[in-house]
């Protein structure tokens, strides 16, 4: 079959400044709509309590990594010089919490750090190459200078015509559907 | 009484015209989003120009005299480098901390100027970090070879060895793997974890297939998408906030591998926040000295404006101002304990065998970056690169005077001696210069030099809440 099929995947809005796609997103989201997104290339000031998103959970991924850091330094520390082969080294005691602290204080930071740029990878389920929002064919501007909101037809309140004219009334510009081919 | 006080103070706004607090603007002449993007994609989609090629090739020279020593050394024994007894440290400890120092104005910028909310930082922070992750592969080089049988260097790390022999953690050049290894780690993840956005940007625009690959890859997907960023945000936050706590201990344990010996001159609790101060000294001088030339080279006049420049200098003025406080404490204190050792180490500084490397660094560091002060001379680019120059290398001399004054002259007068570096340590040394170029031109050509989303963050158009 050489013929490309495709499937609705959302409609797309784009705006040319951070204020049109804030004061857009208020209205998405005064409307219900639950599956939508917005897109910008830059963090827009607020935008997350605009969409009613809430806090971020990265935290808690760096409060893990640190955790884990700080006692796999003790556990080595340990197992190391006092358990598995134990040295006297300057009459100074096989374990203590004390002379080692840069050790588990580096392996704190270290571990946390991992902690926190995979939770951002799995928060964001990345890495994810291929998506249909990419299919949008001015998608690489919303890089550059062009804000873009999504509405996908997942969401219970979409309805073709609806939905486009909704974007359209709340200020968006070249309303359209993205489609998302499959074969 | 507080009423009336308010009341005086009302009256006295309405008969003075205050004046308007004027904000200098981060990116001159009113410049759209598009141009920021086409600027800087445009240094990496462009074609390679003409001096690039003849820096990198001359680069690739200077690193392959890196390369002749090493090999050298490895095939020969460390009996090739300079150090003897008393001097068991001599060019590579300096080398190592030289280098390792530089790396930290990167991590300030990125990191601790990130937390204070310092607005400035976004033109310069990608091309900063850069410096700090190859800053810390060319120190991470000394020590790997100071060891003497480099293919043993993995003993450091806590790892099963034949001999059944774990690392001892009591020794201060132990936390100092554990302290490096993390600071290169976490670098290049901060680095990179920055990158991506902007990776995700090359990969939209890019038209050949290597790029769309290479960028695709990289970049992981990302979407610009809100949910993305706010994630990316926190991720971002919280990596500054580890950093910044990382930046501070990876130089007080440098300065541990001194102040934990007990010899005159570097048994000295001032040592972490003078080495620190040093440190971030050292950086900025370098980070003057790269993006000097790389803002004439690419015409970045408009991104990094003499704002950068006044501040950056100013921060220079004030490390070096510190460590100019440190080298007179260090004197006072050396006076006040009443410690005969410690005093004639200091003495010996400024006016032994090694006098005229104290008084190259006194200059350098101390009394160079005073021209700051002055607003004609950070207005004047090619002064401000060459007393840029001045700071790094008065900060090698710092480093030298500390780790090799003290060392020649130690308890015992009959084991004196006086420390020369071989030809092999100064071709190794002077390799790293190359190996740091060669990095730093690759990075160049190939990555986004200037975080475009948070240099867009930092303009006027960013503003959601301003009308347009």
């Amino acid at each position: 079959m050489s013929e490309v099929m495709d499937i609705k995947y959302a409609a797309a809005a784009t705006f040319d400044s951070a204020k049109d796609l804030y004061d857009a997103a208020g209205k998405v989201r005064e409307k219900g709509y639950k599956n939508w997104e917005c897109f910008s290339p830059i963090p827009v000031h607020g935008l997350d309590a605009q969409m009613g998103y809430p806090r971020s959970k990265v935290p808690r991924f760096t409060l893990a990594g640190g955790f884990t850091g700080f006692f796999t330094g003790m556990l080595i520390v340990w197992f190391m010089n006092e358990f598995d082969y134990p040295l006297i080294v300057g009459g100074k005691p096989y374990f203590s919490p004390i002379y080692p602290f840069p050790v588990f204080y580096e392996l704190t930071i270290l571990f946390a750090a991992f902690g926190t740029l995979f939770g951002m990878f799995f928060l964001n389920r990345l890495p994810q190459h291929n998506h249909p929002v990419f299919e949008h064919p001015d998608f690489g501007r919303t890089g550059d200078d062009q804000y873009m909101i999504v509405i996908e037809v997942e969401d219970p309140l979409f309805d073709d015509e609806e939905t486009l004219s909704f974007l359209e009334s709340v200020g968006g510009e070249s309303v359209q559907i993205i489609r998302e081919p499959i074969d | 009484m507080s009423e009336v006080n308010q009341a005086e103070q009302h009256d006295i706004l309405k008969k003075v015209d205050p004046a308007p607090w004027k904000d200098v603007p981060l990116v001159l002449n009113n410049r759209s989003y598009k141009w920021v993007t086409d600027k800087i994609c445009g240094i990496v989609e462009s074609k390679t120009p003409t001096w690039w090629w003849w820096c990198f090739i001359t680069a690739l020279c200077i690193a392959s005299f890196t390369g002749m020593g090493l090999v050298y050394l490895v095939s020969t024994g460390v009996g090739v480098w300079g150090n003897n007894n008393p001097v068991n440290w001599g060019w590579a400890i300096v080398n190592f901390v030289f280098w390792i120092g530089i790396g930290h104005a990167g991590t300030l910028i990125s990191a601790v100027l990130c937390l204070l909310k310092q607005k400035w930082r976004t033109s310069i922070n990608r091309a900063s970090e850069a410096m700090t992750v190859f800053a810390v592969l060319c120190a991470g080089i000394f020590p790997l070879f100071h060891v003497g049988r480099v293919w043993f260097a993995w003993w450091l790390f806590p790892l099963p060895n034949a001999n059944a022999i774990w690392p001892q953690f009591r020794s201060p050049l132990e936390w100092d793997v554990f302290a490096v290894s993390t600071y290169a780690t976490v670098s290049i993840l901060f680095w990179y974890m920055g990158m991506i956005p902007d990776m995700a940007v090359l990969r939209d625009r890019a038209t050949q297939t290597w790029r769309k690959y290479f960028y695709g890859f990289f970049a992981m997907g990302w979407r610009n998408a809100n949910n993305h960023w706010r994630n990316f945000e926190m991720a971002y936050l919280l990596l500054a906030g580890l950093s910044t706590p990382l930046v501070l201990s990876v130089h007080t344990i440098v300065s541990f591998d001194f102040a934990v010996a007990n010899l005159p001159g570097w048994h000295t609790t001032i040592f972490p926040p003078y080495f620190v101060a040093g440190a971030i000294f050292s950086g900025f001088g370098m980070v003057l000295t790269l993006l000097l030339p790389v803002r004439a080279a690419f015409g970045l006049r408009d991104l990094i404006t003499q704002k950068h420049i006044d501040n950056m200098c100013m921060i220079t003025l004030a490390t070096g101002s510190l460590v100019g406080y440190a080298y007179a404490m260090e004197f006072f204190i050396a006076w006040y304990g009443a410690n005969s050792y410690e005093g004639f180490a200091f003495i010996n500084r400024a006016f032994g065998n090694y006098w005229w490397s104290y008084w190259i660094m006194i200059s350098c560091n101390v009394i160079c970056p005073q021209l700051f002060w002055f607003k004609k001379i950070r207005e004047n680019t090619p002064l401000v690169w060459i007393i840029s120059i001045f700071v790094n290398v008065g900060m090698w001399f710092e480093r030298f005077v500390i780790a090799n004054t003290t060392l020649s002259r130690d308890f015992l007068p009959s084991s004196w001696g006086y420390y020369s570096p071989t030809v092999v340590d100064i071709f190794t040394f002077f390799g790293t210069f190359g190996f740091f170029s060669v990095l730093f031109l690759l990075f160049l050509r190939f990555l986004p030099l200037m975080p475009m989303c948070e240099v867009k963050s930092v303009m006027p158009q960013a503003n959601p809440h301003a009308d347009h």
